[in-house]
């Protein structure tokens, strides 16, 4: 079992963690907003993820960790 | 099957990046860039002899982020302050981050002449096309016809001139050991662009002469786009323009060395190859 | 005792400042301080220094800035139009108190000037080397005994304040041969430890970072408020000058280098004369010695300031008479130096007006 950690405080919703995930679980939560005014990416389907870590690889602020 | 006390982090911050909040805008590729130097100091197991050297420009405050002793440089002279830490602290590791403003056009003379006296430090070069951190003005490597603040009809190649392709140009310099440019548009970029890095970084470390490793990137916030819409200009744009590969690399061309690599390139010429020459050296 | 050498005063600089533990130099090519440059090419290897012909005078203030950043004593040399393209760098060395020593041996200006000897850059070095609120040490020593010995004591003073040090001569003096006593050298592995310096932190301390951008301005008043108070320690200790004949003048004379050497002889022929005369001689320019110049106002009936500029250090000099005597300027320009008779014929000349 796989997952990822998003660290609201890092994440500026750029996104580019939703189009990296090859399995389409990551999205920006339009429900929250962070401190400095983003919606933070989130994982909507945490059974799915392999860690494969692509999202992180990708992401501009280090704002995700990945644990498998 | 494991379960969750099992679980390893297998991702997470590099020690050599600090936990600061940037000041780059949302998807800029600096802070992609910024990790994967820091991954790679961290995996040399040299962050406490690196200094690192940074810019004027939107990466300004990089001192505030690389967790290693930092300097923060006049705008465009990040190589002739890097050079003298290095000839200070020959056993440091040593780097420049730099923008294309500050590389290519202000600092230029600097980028030039650190290159060809084969200083040996690592240059991380952020080539996005504008000027991010004055709000958009026309770059250096800004392309022919390229909209920005100060060619807002396009850059009129006929009156502004054409962009300077870095990699190209320093690739024939003696001095230049390894040149790579990279992008990091993708997961497999990353990793590719992260690769590169971590060469020019081992590149230093074996003390084989100049590297740098050009960086493709984008500037949603400058180029009006979404960082999605981004990436897809630059595919589109700036690749053909700047083609991705390895511009220099003298260990696989059979040297080990750019020192070497240079004294073959001139093997002809006798002051340079005195021992070549039967007829007494060069004076 | 050490023994007297014969040296060029450029030379004297850059041997001096070898015996001051300095192992880096980074340069470009001018005349008139070529010597110095050269000296250092020579020399530097064989004491395992580096000596570096940057591509520009803008590259070697930066490579200045970096050795200096990297906790190392470092020099670097060159004549006023290269001076002016240093600018940048000195700024970004006071903002990032950074220590260095900067030589200036003047040429005639403005633009690419001549090649002569001039005192012209005297604004610049104590109002202007940069953009921003700073100021930087001046010295400006007059033979070349003091030449060495201000070489010497520069990078003593810029490591103390975190400051960059200037030593502003001219042609003149660069080129002049005369006896000197070298100091003792000093060997850079016993110098003071910079813990400030960004050395590699080897993971036994916090990030060391060199940097003069604060863009809260609170943060940067408050630095520019600190820094200022160091000038206040500087300008409490390290004001330098030489006072000759003047308990008794009724003229004094001020200049400083190449035309304080020319005052002194027209001093002494005003003497002669049977006119008190003295020469009131600052070796710091910035701190300018106020001390020692408002001292001689006990006696002093008029000032005659002589410089091979049109009127610079005379500015300073007004602000300590304060109008209590009247100040003349005499001045060359262009390179060109002023005679000890023309200005044995101006303290004749006013001589003659205070008597009446």
């Amino acid at each position: 079992m796989a997952r990822i950690i998003v660290d609201d405080g890092f994440c500026k919703g750029c996104g580019l963690c939703v189009d990296a995930c090859p399995v389409h679980i990551i999205e920006l939560d339009r429900d929250r907003i962070t401190p400095k005014g983003y919606h933070p990416a989130r994982c909507v389907d945490e059974a799915r993820c392999t860690g494969c870590c692509s999202c992180a690889l990708m992401c501009p602020d280090v704002a995700i960790t990945v644990e498998r | 099957m494991a379960n969750d006390a099992e679980a390893k982090v297998v991702f997470e911050r590099p020690h050599a990046l600090l936990p600061v909040v940037t000041n780059y805008c949302p998807g800029c590729t600096h802070g992609i860039v910024e990790r994967l130097v820091a991954e790679c100091l961290d995996e040399l197991d040299v962050e406490g002899d690196a200094i690192g050297v940074a810019p004027v420009g939107c990466s300004v405050m990089a001192y505030d982020f690389f967790g290693c002793d930092m300097i923060e440089a006049a705008h465009g002279r990040a190589p002739a302050v890097a050079t003298a830490v290095k000839r200070v602290h020959p056993d440091a590791v040593v780097f420049a981050y730099q923008g294309d403003g500050d590389l290519a056009s202000i600092g230029m003379a600097e980028t030039i002449h650190t290159a060809t006296r084969g200083e040996n430090i690592t240059v991380i070069f952020i080539n996005n096309a504008i000027y991010g951190m004055t709000g958009g003005q026309m770059a250096p490597t800004s392309l022919p016809n390229q909209v920005t603040q100060t060619s807002p009809y396009g850059r009129d190649v006929a009156t502004a001139g054409y962009p300077v392709r870095v990699a190209e140009l320093l690739s024939s310099l003696d001095g230049v050991a390894y040149l790579e440019r990279v992008c990091v548009d993708s997961p497999k970029n990353v990793r590719k662009a992260k690769k590169a890095i971590k060469k020019a970084f081992e590149t230093q470390v074996a003390g084989r002469g100049y590297s740098l490793v050009e960086v493709v990137s984008t500037c949603p916030t400058n180029w009006g786009l979404t960082p999605q819409e981004a990436f897809a200009w630059m595919r589109e744009n700036m690749l053909p323009y700047y083609p991705l590969g390895v511009y220099k690399d003298v260990v696989a061309d059979g040297y080990a060395d750019a020192a070497e690599a240079a004294r073959a390139r001139a093997a002809a010429c006798p002051l340079v190859n005195p021992d070549a020459s039967e007829e007494g050296g060069a004076r | 005792m050490a023994e007297k050498v014969l040296m060029k005063g450029n030379e004297a600089l850059a041997e001096s400042a070898l015996r001051a533990g300095c192992r880096f130099f980074f340069g470009y090519p001018i005349t008139p301080q070529t010597e110095l440059a050269a000296y250092m090419s020579k020399q530097m290897p064989k004491v395992g220094g580096t000596y570096l012909q940057a591509e520009s005078e803008v590259a070697a203030i930066n490579m200045v800035y970096g050795a200096s950043a990297a906790g190392a004593r470092v020099m670097t040399s060159s004549s006023s139009p290269g001076v002016s393209l240093k600018g940048e760098g000195i700024s970004y060395m006071a903002g990032a108190d950074l220590p260095g020593v900067i030589i200036n041996i003047q040429r005639g200006g403005p633009g690419l000037g001549s090649i002569q000897p001039s005192q012209s850059d005297y604004w610049q070095a104590t109002r202007a080397t940069g953009h921003g609120d700073f100021q930087i040490v001046v010295y400006a020593p007059s033979t070349v005994q003091e030449m060495a010995d201000v070489a010497f004591n520069a990078f003593d003073v810029a490591d103390r304040y975190r400051t960059p040090v200037m030593i502003l001569g001219d042609g003149l003096l660069g080129q002049m041969m005369e006896p000197v006593v070298l100091p003792d050298p000093v060997d850079p592995a016993d110098l003071p430890a910079k813990p400030w310096a960004t050395t590699g932190h080897k993971h036994a301390r916090p990030h060391n970072v060199a940097n003069s951008l604060y863009l809260t301005a609170e943060d940067l008043e408050r630095l520019n408020f600190e820094r200022y108070e160091r000038y206040e320690q500087i300008k409490a200790t390290e004001q330098r000058f030489e006072e000759y004949l003047c308990d008794d003048a009724d003229i004094v004379v001020v200049a400083f280098g190449a035309s304080a050497r020319v005052a002194r002889s027209a001093v002494n022929a005003a003497r002669e004369k049977g006119i008190r005369a003295g020469l009131f001689r600052p070796v710091t320019l910035w701190p300018f010695p106020v001390d020692g110049l408002r001292a001689t106002l006990g006696t002093a009936r008029a000032y005659l300031d002589v410089e091979m500029n049109m009127g610079q250090m005379v500015d300073d000099v007004r602000l300590v008479v304060e109008g209590r005597a009247p100040v003349e300027f005499l001045g060359r320009a262009g390179g060109m130096i002023p005679t000890p008779e023309e200005v044995l014929a101006r303290i004749e000349e006013i001589n003659e007006r205070i008597g009446e």
